[in-house]
Order: C-alpha cells, then structure tokens, then sequence
C-alpha cells in the first residue's frame, strides 16, 4: 500500500462468511469500532467455500496474510461448513510450510455476528504479527526468496 | 461486459474518510467500466433513479454498487435493476462504509482501501451471469410434532385456515402437561375447563390427522415437500371398536397396580388404560411393559380384558405401522420435561417421601388427580406446614441450567393459593431468590398471594433432611441475615423445565440447531423467535425454551401465521444461490456428496455424474470447495469469479 515509500504494510485478505463473520465485521462497522485498514475482505456464503486455490492464488498474487472467518463450532448456518474448513486449513498450512510460506501467515478464526469487538482485535494482532514477519516471500517478483 | 459502478457518499457516512472523486477517478479507468458516478443516496429514489436511467441509457449489463454492506441494501438494489428490465443478480456490491470508511480514521489508506474493495466488485461483475430464481410447489399440509397446548393451538390454527394438519402425539392423548395441571395462574382458570374443549375440536376437526401413540422416524425434503414417516406404535386395542367403556380396565388383574405416569407415579392404574378420563382420543391402551399376556404370554386361563370386551376391541397381534406423507411446513411443538430433582440430592427428593416436586404437588389438586382434589398425604394427614423450595433446576450452573424456567415462581404461587383455600390454617413458607412476577396480571397474584397469608422468605434452600420424623429445611433468610431450620410436614421443590429428552434426535432429524441450554435454537432471538435456520420448519412453546401458558398460546398462533403464510402461496421462490455441476467434467468421484450437509447432492447412476437439487441445495459452497475436477461451482460465488475478486483485491 505505501511501498512506495518504502514502508512495509503487510496486505491482508479476509474470507468472511456471510452469517457470522462478515456480520461481525459489520458491527464493527456500525459500532463504529477502529481497526488497521490492512484487511481486505471478500465475502463467501460459507468459509467452506474457501477453495484452497484460492488462498495459494492469493499467497502467489502478494497478500502477505490470509484470514479465513466462519462461525464457531456448532453455530455453522450450514450445519458443518465450518468443520470443513478446519480440517483444510490445517492440511494447507503444512502444505505452505513446504513451499516456504510460514503458516502463520494463513490464520483461520471463528467471530460470531455479535463478536465486532474479536474480529477488530485479529484483524490488528495479525497486522502486528505480519510486520513483524515482514513480506511474503511469495510478493518478491521474479525469484523467491526467503 | 458493459459495467456500470455507484458510489455513494451516504451522507458523510462514507465521504468523510473516502475520497470518493478519486474512487470515481481510479475505476472509471478500469477495463469493461462503461459509467462511474457518485452521489449522495444511492439507496434513495433519486438515486435509484439514475441508476435505471443509466442502464437503459448506456444499456450497462452489470452493475456495481460502492456503499453499504449487501446485508444491509442487496435487496433494495436488485429491485432496482429488476424495474430498469436487467436481471437481479447482474448487481455486484462493494461495502466501502460497514468495512471501510467507518473502520479507518486514516483518509488516505481508507480511500486507498475503498479503490482496491471497488476494483474487486468490478472484477466479479464482469463475469456475472443473469440467473432465475426457481419455483417449487407446496404441499398443502403441516406436520405438527407433539400434541401439548402449543401443538394443539397451532393445528387448530392451521386447520381453520383450511389446510391439512397431521398432529403426530407420543403418548396415547393429547393434552400435554396442561392436562395434568389443576388450576392455571393467574386467573385460576381450571385447565381442564379451557383445555379439554380444545382437545376436543382437534378430534373433530375435519383438517385434522390425529396420530396419538406414534412418532416421527424420519424426515427429508425441504420447504414445500417434506417427506415424513410416521411409526403408529400398537395399543393393542382396535380403535374403531373400543367404546371407553372401561370394564377391561376394572378386571384387568393388573388393576391399580401400574404406576400412573399422568398422576407422576402417585396414583395407580391398569396395564389396559386411558391417562385420565378426558383423553383425547378416548380409547384404551395396554402397557406393553407391564400387561401379563404381553411380558410373559399368559395371563391366567385367559386375558380378562378379552374376556370382558363386548366389542372385540383387544388384538394382541397388533403390530407397529409405518405412515408416510407428504407436509409443505413442520411445526416443532416438542414442550419440556420437568427437572430432575433426584439431581439435587441434598434435597433427599427420592428419600424422603413427602418431599415432592411441583407438578406432583398439582396432581394433589386436581380433581381427576389420586386424591380426588384432596389435599392429604399418603398416611391420610393434612400437612399443617407446607414448604415451597423455589429455583429447583433452575438458575442453578452446578446442575448446568443458569436460565430461569420462567414458570416456577408463579407455580408456587399459585400452588401456596391452592393451599390456602384447602388448608386455610396452614403454615405455608415460600423460600425463594427473586420472584419473577413478569406477565400481565402476574405481580397483582404474587401480592395477592402474600395477602392471603402465605409467608416468603428471601433465600434459597440449601439443604433438606429428616429427623426424628420431620422434615426440616434449611437455608438463608438473607434479607435478616442469618441461617433458619424450617420443620415441615410437605415440602414442594418448584421444579423447573429441562429440553425434551428427544429434542437432540429431533433436531439431527430436522436439521436444526440448538441454543446452548439445549432447547431448539430460534433464527433471531428478536425478530425472528418462531423460525429456525432451516425454511419451513417453525417453533412453538417450550421446545423454543421455558415459556408460560400465554407465551406458548401465542408463539404457537405464530407459528401457525407462519406456516400459513407458506401454504397459501402455493410456491415458494428459491434464490438461485445454489451449487451446479458441469456433468462434462464431473469425473463422478463423490467426495461432494458425503460433504453436504443437506443430502443434496444425488449420483446419477446411469450417467455416472453427480446431480445437485436445487431446491435442497442451500448453497454454502462446501462441495464446489472440494470437487477435485472443479466440476462443482456455485451460483454467485464461482470459482472464476472469486479468483479475479482475488486478482482484483491485491493488486496495487
């Protein structure tokens, strides 16, 4: 975002399911909470619809952390979407371990739609947690590093 | 694609910490961007306005909204796209208020953000396709499970409007635990006198299946078509031919002595019986647990029930029978079970005798109860000191109940009256926390009450023992501070209600959820207490969760309106936000259909491709997420359009 000026922001992608976590991000919004503007989100009907392609899609075009959001264990509007997307998410992060990115750039969690306060505090632990890792090997054009 | 994109200001909501003319600067820029406006409230007419005009003007085919959360107006503008002729889901929204302009204080990274969330709306509206939603037929029929004050109300409701009802009952009579209640507070209406009419009207209701002694088994489909089968358990009495007359019961060699599970245990009854005189239907039922011929296959030289019957009514090859149907809507009318005071054993409930809960307590009162609505104890005294011990099961985290059961407290109250009036000389204490005296005309009883000489001490029980053959309770009177011991002849626990013990199979069954007290959870505790997540399934009474007469009378009409509201459409509309799948590239390898939550998913075997219903498909996603080929894609949210969201999102 500011690399033009040299300063390293790290870019955030969110998966927010509908239900819970994107309704969550809203209230933020409504409370008028204050977050890093380092997330971006797009919205899925279920985190598990969150294909892993798409999170290596988003690691190979620069985001430097990915945030995958449903609701919590048993509160699924889908009954089990959730527990779908945990089983992934643990298999994916030993397979971006093996291609160099650190797993904790991949975080999943679980905000309900009442939890505006929870979704505001990942969203600014994983921008410190992300400055501190510094980029995403992936985001270095032409050859990878790290 | 011909894109046109919207920007809103809402007001200042958004244009305060967005530069929105440089937002309209950057995306006019972008490839397929046709039209790139901004105003000041998109959402209102004169904004709506200019979007149809522009539709039509510069025929735009995909349209981006910059503003709110699709939460909050996706609907709004759809409507406004379907009025300017273009397809409701050509609309793409990007939330640059809810997620940006109200989340950032830092103008230039939140405008920075706003450009990088339109150009990823811009990217996936690209590649819209226009969809339809789909029409699917109901049927004209409600299943309503349990046949308690809120089944019943809620079939009755239904009926009269016309439609087909199929009340399934457990037990062999409706009437639930309304019918073993004496008096109900706080009017002191008898509940047999406004119940047993109601009871009635079921029976001789013309739209009304009534199918006592039976349970649901199983149930698949979804709004409009639920499949439902029914197991009708055997009474061993032919329906049709017994006429109440009772002489089976009289001569049975069981007779008074089978625990009566409607007087809770305190009376007794035949292995032939009716619960209580006014059972709806009115048709006896052996006990399979305790008939003779039906245990040990013989009962004397014969059965006397048999050998008594005018009518010819008694079949012991009776066998279970299995219904099946067809319902548009299911209501969920399971009720409760009381708490388990045998849980609470400093109370010594299942030691000392005259320790007892509520609703046996009731039986006491009630005339068709084991002492014809007299008040004595099973050693023939009238008890001088009564103790009512309130938040029983209730409030109470040790036993994993920390809600309040709503009910209790009025119970006892009622219950201290009923004393009173049968004993007026008695000593009757109510120990209690607080006293919940919430519905109309509630707080005016509880003063009554204490008016009429019933003493309340503010503290809870702590304990409950016997010695030299008295009852003593002990507890806090915190209001003075101190402990106080208590003799008493009778002590009432004012139990509270617990989840019925089958509300977890049922909701496996019906696919809905539960709250954490283990009750049916509600789609929105405000505005929606009567729905579930899942279309077409509606709740009532206490299987939502602790409620009283009115309430249950009154969520139960709900759940009527609601389900009547279902059946009258004749259709119901089904957004198109389900899975497809391309049979071209469906390699027919199934790990989708163990994945789908709603049995959705059904394999072709001829073609060897998997077929998705569309109208079971509630489009989460999850199958599209594992499909191996990328044969599966979701309607909205297909895999193209996610990946150039992706592209779109990150790239600067």
């Amino acid at each position: 975002m500011t690399e033009e000026n040299d300063v390293y922001e790290p870019k955030i992608l969110g998966f927010l399911c509908n239900w819970c976590s994107y309704a969550g991000a809203d209230l933020a919004g409504s409370s008028r909470l204050k977050y890093m503007p380092n997330v971006r989100v797009i919205r899925v009907m279920c985190s598990g619809r969150v294909d892993p392609l798409f999170i290596l899609k988003a690691f190979e075009k620069g985001a430097d952390g990915i945030l995958i959001a449903g609701c919590h264990p048993g509160d699924c509007h889908y009954q089990c979407g959730n527990y779908k997307t945990m089983r992934r998410i643990h298999v994916l992060k030993k397979m971006i371990e093996q291609m160099g990115i650190n797993p904790e750039r991949l975080r999943m969690e679980w905000v309900s739609a009442a939890e505006s306060t929870r979704f505001v505090n990942i969203v600014n632990d994983m921008t410190e947690k992300l400055r501190e890792l510094g980029p995403s090997p992936m985001r270095c054009e032409g050859d990878p590093c790290e | 694609m011909r894109v046109g994109v919207y920007v809103c200001h809402c007001g200042i909501n958004i244009a305060k910490n967005v530069d929105v003319d440089r937002v309209v600067g950057e995306i006019s820029k972008l490839p397929n961007v046709i039209q790139c406006r901004d105003y000041h409230y998109m959402c209102s007419d004169p904004g709506q306005e200019l979007i149809k005009k522009d539709i039509n003007k510069y025929e735009l085919n995909s349209i981006v909204i910059a503003a709110c959360s699709p939460r909050m107006h996706l609907k709004t503008f759809q409507e406004t796209l379907k009025s300017a002729k273009l397809n409701p889901y050509m609309l793409e929204m990007a939330n640059i208020r809810e997620h940006c302009s109200w989340v950032h204080d830092d103008k230039e990274a939140a405008t920075i953000k706003a450009i990088a969330l339109v150009r990823s709306a811009v990217a996936k509206a690209a590649l819209l396709e226009p969809l339809v939603d789909n029409d699917s037929p109901v049927v004209p029929a409600t299943l309503v499970i349990g046949g308690g004050i809120a089944g019943i109300q809620a079939a009755l409701d239904v009926a009269e409007a016309g439609y087909k009802v199929y009340l399934v009952e457990k037990g062999p009579s409706i009437g639930g635990h309304m019918a073993q209640f004496d008096k109900t507070f706080p009017t002191l209406d008898c509940a047999a006198c406004i119940l047993t009419p109601k009871m009635v009207d079921v029976s001789k209701h013309k739209n009304i299946e009534l199918l006592t002694y039976s349970e649901v088994e199983d149930i698949s489909g979804f709004i409009g078509k639920f499949n439902v089968r029914v197991k009708r358990k055997p009474r061993y009495v032919n329906e049709d031919r017994c006429v109440a007359c009772g002489d089976c019961a009289i001569e049975c060699r069981l007779s008074g002595r089978v625990d009566n599970e409607f007087d809770e245990g305190l009376g007794k009854r035949s292995a032939i019986y009716v619960p209580f005189p006014q059972a709806v239907p009115l048709k006896y039922t052996i006990d399979p647990e305790h008939c003779l011929f039906l245990t040990r296959g013989k009962c004397g030289k014969s059965p006397k029930c048999v050998d008594v019957c005018d009518a010819n009514a008694i079949d012991f090859e009776q066998l279970p029978k299995v219904e099946e149907f067809e319902v548009g809507t299911i209501i969920v009318a399971t009720g409760y079970d009381t708490f388990d005071a045998a849980k609470k054993p400093e109370f010594n409930y299942e030691n000392i005798p005259n320790v007892i809960t509520g609703i046996e307590y009731e039986r006491f009162f009630a005339p068709n109860g084991p002492t014809g609505g007299e008040l004595v104890l099973s050693d023939g005294t009238v008890p001088k000191n009564i103790v009512f011990a309130s938040c029983v099961g209730s409030r109470d985290k040790k036993v994993g109940n920390p809600y309040c059961s709503r009910v209790c407290c009025m119970y006892a109250a009622k219950q201290a009256h009923l004393t009173k009036e049968r004993a007026p000389d008695a000593d009757v204490t109510v120990f209690y926390c607080d006293v919940r005296a919430f519905g109309k005309g509630y707080e005016e009883f509880y003063e009554r009450v204490q008016g009429e000489g019933v003493k309340y001490r503010r503290g809870l029980v702590s304990e409950i023992y016997e010695e030299d053959g008295k009852i003593h309770v002990r507890g806090e009177d915190s209001l003075i501070g101190t402990p106080v011991d208590v003799e008493a002849d009778l002590v009432v626990l004012a139990t509270g209600m617990v989840p019925n013990k089958d509300t977890r199979k049922l909701s496996q069954m019906l696919h809905i959820s539960n709250s954490p007290d283990g009750f049916f959870l509600e789609a929105h505790p405000k505005l929606r207490p009567i729905d579930t997540a899942t279309d077409g399934i509606f709740l009532a009474g206490c299987a939502q969760g602790p409620k009283d007469i009115p309430d249950t009378v009154a969520q139960a009409g709900a759940a009527a309106a609601h389900s009547i509201d279902v059946l009258a459409k004749g259709k119901i509309t089904i957004e198109p936000y389900n899975a497809v799948v391309n049979p071209d590239v469906c390699g027919g390898c199934r790990i989708c259909e163990v994945l789908c939550p709603f049995d959705a998913h059904h394999f072709n075997d001829v073609k060897g491709v998997m077929e998705i219903n569309d109208t079971l498909c509630k489009g989460c996603g999850v199958c599209g997420a594992a499909c191996p080929s990328g044969a599966i894609s979701l309607n909205l949210f297909r895999n193209k359009q996610i990946i150039s969201q992706i592209e779109a999102i990150l790239n600067d």
